[in-house]
């Protein structure tokens, strides 16, 4: 089975408030709020990290979460974030982006 | 409530600086007839110091910040600044009159993700422009650059400040946005300088003129709501406070100097001598902005336009005190309603007053 990595876009600006990460995309002016599940997913997308072993090491271990579900919920959400450039994903590491 | 304001209204609960805006500098390559500030160099950060600044206020939850002077690119550093503040993740946005700005300065603030650029425009006249900035040729240099900078994709936004010397230019203007197809925002607010000399308020456009500018569906598209007479003030409206300043935003000075905002003038602190986040949790002086209640003002408490007004507790304090009115602010919501103020009623006025002589920013005595 292929995995995916994700890893943040340095186009986007970011900062947390409050556990809650706050996400704005200058290319669209698009600004998400991320919940904690998200955040948590969102500050180990390092790019080397498998998304499968983030869910079963971070959310799970966080989280009172039934691990299916939060795979599925988890691929879900990346999906979308990435759909926005906020996420970069690919079957293989990730290095960030170039400036 | 978009995300954008619920988040904004979180931080200003939290008591998050989530905004600053941060002056790099107050030289400058114009000399605008209007402009308050005294553009010598009296001691500006050094890159370093900036840079110590921008990791404090990363640090310290602020996620707007706004790159303004002075003309920002008298710094030969500030593409630097921007690099490091990018890399810090802040959504920045730049003011500045662009002249400096090139095809390749346009490049590299799109390949930086600069969220907008606030460039500020006084005529589609060129002999207008040029006379209000006193730099020949500004005009044809700023719309250049503001080509080059649209054709990058970037987020350009012309700031039109309005006064008797380009008031009837204001339609000039919003046509030269809309051909270049960028945002255009009117801002009639005029302020007297740092050493006190409030000559340059004669430009102020005079109060009966704000009556065209506010009832122009050109200039403000929501006219029913902007222009509505004021709503019946509640409780709850008393226990609040609308301004941002010293709540969730400040402005930092080129000489690190804290105010609650560009436009209030108190100073909270220096960045030179205090952590950031120091003077945000524990100046007197910010400590004091954030309590002050709606029902606390001493006039304004009793007006009907408490909910609607615009007013600026940093023009409030210039003219004497953050708990009072603003008189510009009075003016304002008389001629956007024709409903007359607290501030007018209690004077036995008719129509307000010009507005009075207000105090500027002053850097900080810094002890030795």
């Amino acid at each position: 089975m292929s995995e995916t990595y994700i890893a943040r876009s340095s186009a986007i600006a970011a900062r947390a408030l409050a556990g809650e990460m706050m996400i704005m995309n200058s290319a669209d002016s698009t600004f998400f709020t991320l919940n904690e599940v998200a955040t948590t997913i969102w500050q180990a997308a390092d790019g080397r990290t498998p998304l499968r072993e983030i869910v079963r090491q971070q959310v799970c271990e966080q989280f009172d979460v039934d691990p299916e579900q939060a795979q599925a919920d988890a691929e879900q959400f990346v999906a979308e974030l990435s759909g926005h450039g906020i996420l970069l994903v690919s079957d293989q590491p990730l290095t960030q982006e170039p400036r | 409530m978009s995300l954008m304001a619920e988040a904004g209204q979180k931080a200003f609960d939290l008591g998050v600086p989530v905004s600053v805006h941060l002056d790099v500098t107050y030289r400058c390559n114009e000399r605008c007839v209007h402009c308050y500030l005294d553009h010598h160099d009296h001691g500006e950060m050094t890159t370093a110091e900036i840079k110590g600044v921008l990791d404090q206020l990363a640090d310290a939850g602020v996620f707007f910040l706004t790159f303004s002077g002075g003309e920002v690119f008298m710094r030969r550093d500030f593409f630097d600044l921007v690099e490091h503040a990018r890399r810090l993740l802040f959504n920045v946005k730049v003011k500045t009159n662009a002249v400096m700005i090139g095809e390749t300065e346009a490049q590299r603030l799109r390949a930086l993700n600069v969220d907008t650029i606030q460039i500020s425009l006084y005529s589609h006249r060129p002999e207008v422009h040029d006379a209000i900035t006193k730099l020949p040729h500004s005009f044809e240099r700023t719309v250049k650059a503001i080509r080059f900078l649209r054709d990058q994709g970037l987020r350009v936004t012309i700031a039109n400040v309005l006064m008797t010397a380009n008031l009837s230019d204001h339609y000039g203007v919003q046509k030269l946005a809309a051909d270049l197809g960028v945002h255009y925002t009117l801002d009639p607010t005029i302020t007297p300088m740092m050493d006190g000399d409030t000559s340059v308020l004669a430009l102020r456009v005079p109060g009966e003129e704000l009556t065209e500018v506010f009832h122009n569906p050109a200039l403000v598209p929501n006219q029913e709501e902007f222009c509505a007479p004021p709503k019946p003030v509640s409780e709850e409206d008393l226990d609040g406070y609308s301004c941002s300043a010293g709540h969730s935003f400040c402005y930092i000075s080129p000489y690190g100097d804290v105010f609650p905002c560009v436009q209030f003038p108190l100073p909270s602190g220096n960045v030179r001598k205090q952590k950031f986040l120091d003077i945000w949790n524990s100046s007197p002086q910010l400590a004091e902005v954030r309590s002050v209640k709606a029902r606390d003002l001493t006039v304004c408490s009793s007006c009907s336009h408490l909910t609607s007004c615009t007013r600026c507790p940093g023009l409030a304090y210039m003219e004497g005190s953050m708990r009072g009115p603003s008189a510009a602010d009075c003016e304002k919501s008389f001629y956007r309603t024709g409903v007359p103020t607290a501030n007018m009623l209690r004077q036995g006025l008719t129509k307000p007053r010009p507005a009075a002589p207000l105090v500027q920013i002053q850097p900080l005595p810094i002890p030795a």
